[in-house]
């Protein structure tokens, strides 16, 4: 074999393989490529010397609470509340799929039983019915939602020291649970809005700033500041008024009246809230 | 209520795919443990890329901002150490060209090119530059492959640095260069070959005076 090139010994150097029993055989034979594969060797190792400055063990907290705030929200949608929980299993764990399949076989059955059977010309009461449909299923939706948010805030509202030894509260839990609550929260208050809404969406709204006080506190908490979060609950009686609403629209999921006007007869219960 | 210590014990469990998964749903908190767990790999490279402490923080940074912009378009999910790894050379050559540009403007503003190429910083090399002598102490060597370093044009350090500390294949790097695979190993070859070039001198001097027993440290 002629001598190889510098550019096939700096590849045998970089663990190439194309070539490289016949380099090594002529490599055992010729003290010249020998020398030449050993120069390649030690200024690339050499160069492996330059120091790099280390960054720190808090490094990635460090990058994280820099770019955070500059990360855009992320609008989840809809279908992901059908699929996930706080600390759940990935969307393609096999339970998932299964719900997932489920839903698929649901909406297929509906369409090809659509197709087959009932007349065809009343299109407008199908028009209003799939319309009651959608809004009751929303309603529904955004009253489990209020149920939820409730949860959290009843868990925060009665959290303490478990002795009197202990100095710190961990609300991570509740914070995770608060920061999935407000993509929902923030979908469903443009929802309320674009519908003239404005007493759900103003209900909805006082929510959110009160999930965004949890989301952004520390996850060790001194009973001191539990406390001071619990009064901002209570100050602004939204415990209440999510109880409230929650109710209101459960009840009017549940027994399909819509209120003539987009803000119409719940808007007034509302209201005295 | 649930008072067990969170995302640390999570976070050392949890998969990348998962962790994306996750963020895709919209949840931040996914997102944290994926910047805490690529952060220091991703800084390495892109120190060893930019040459400085200062622009390695913001390629870091915006490594992350971009991969999070781009995440629904990521399709290898288990790989995201390796995607962010991408993204951040990416944006690293992009930075390096901005500064040479920055630099050559101005500092040498009768070196640049009128088409706008790349100038090869080791050809403006000042006369005046250490004697071998000197540049046989080891702390002047690593300055001098320092300014080697800086001598290569972004493709060749990139080129350079994703495959001899990062230990990156060639396809990985031409996807980086946004090039072939053969061009992208002809970018690794002339980079060595260009540090060779400026940098053999002493370290010959360097390993002659390891054997003498006459190093200076």
């Amino acid at each position: 074999m002629k001598h190889p090139k510098e550019e096939e010994l700096i590849a045998y150097h970089d663990g190439e393989t194309a070539g490289r029993n016949e380099i090594a055989t002529h490599l055992a034979d010729c003290p010249e490529c020998e020398a030449e594969l050993a120069r390649i060797d030690a200024l690339l190792a050499a160069l492996h010397t330059i120091p790099v400055p280390e960054p720190g063990d808090d490094y990635g907290q460090r990058v994280w609470q820099q770019i955070s705030p500059r990360l855009p929200q992320r609008r989840a949608h809809w279908w992901d509340f059908l699929f996930r929980e706080p600390n759940s299993a990935p969307w393609f764990a096999p339970r998932r799929l299964a719900a997932a399949g489920a839903i698929v076989a649901l909406v297929l059955a509906a369409f090809i039983a659509g197709r087959f059977t009932g007349p065809r010309d009343v299109t407008p009461p199908v028009a209003t019915d799939a319309a009651k449909v959608r809004e009751r299923i929303l309603l529904m939706a955004v009253g489990e939602h209020l149920g939820r948010s409730e949860m959290v805030l009843m868990e925060l509202a009665n959290s303490g020291p478990l002795n009197a030894g202990q100095k710190e509260v961990n609300i991570s839990s509740e914070q995770r649970r608060a920061e999935d609550l407000l993509e929902e929260n923030r979908l469903y208050r443009e929802t309320a809005l674009e519908q003239g809404d404005t007493a759900l969406a103003g209900v909805l709204d006082e929510l959110e700033r009160v999930l965004l006080d949890v989301a952004h506190s520390p996850q060790q908490m001194t009973p001191a500041q539990l406390e001071n979060i619990r009064q901002r609950i209570d100050a602004r009686g939204i415990l209440f008024k999510v109880r409230v609403v929650g109710k209101e629209l459960q009840q009017r999921g549940e027994s399909g009246n819509t209120p003539a006007e987009p803000s119409g007869s719940g808007k007034s219960e509302r209201n005295k809230v | 209520m649930n008072r067990m210590r969170p995302s640390v014990e999570t976070a050392t469990i949890e998969t990348d795919a998962v962790a994306v998964e996750r963020t895709l749903t919209g949840d931040r908190e996914a997102y944290r443990i994926l910047v805490e767990r690529h952060s220091r790999n991703v800084y390495r490279l892109a120190y060893r890329m930019t040459g400085n402490q200062h622009d390695a923080e913001e390629v870091v940074q915006e490594a992350f901002l971009r991969a999070y912009q781009k995440l629904s378009q990521f399709a290898a999910r288990a790989n995201f150490g390796t995607w962010v790894y991408r993204i951040a050379a990416n944006y690293a050559i992009d930075r390096m060209r901005q500064r040479k540009s920055e630099d050559s403007r101005r500092a040498l503003p009768a070196r640049e090119t009128e088409d706008g190429a790349e100038t090869d910083l080791m050809s403006t090399v000042p006369d005046a530059a250490p004697s071998p002598e000197r540049l046989a102490q080891s702390g002047q060597l690593a300055a001098q492959m320092r300014q080697a370093l800086r001598g290569l044009t972004p493709a060749e350090r990139t080129a350079f640095v994703m495959r001899h500390w990062g230990g990156s294949g060639i396809d990985e790097i031409a996807s980086a260069l946004d090039s072939s695979a053969s061009a992208a190993k002809n970018t690794v070859f002339r980079s060595v070959q260009k540090l060779r070039k400026a940098l053999e001198p002493f370290v010959e001097q360097r390993g002659r005076a390891r054997a003498m027993g006459t190093e200076q440290l």
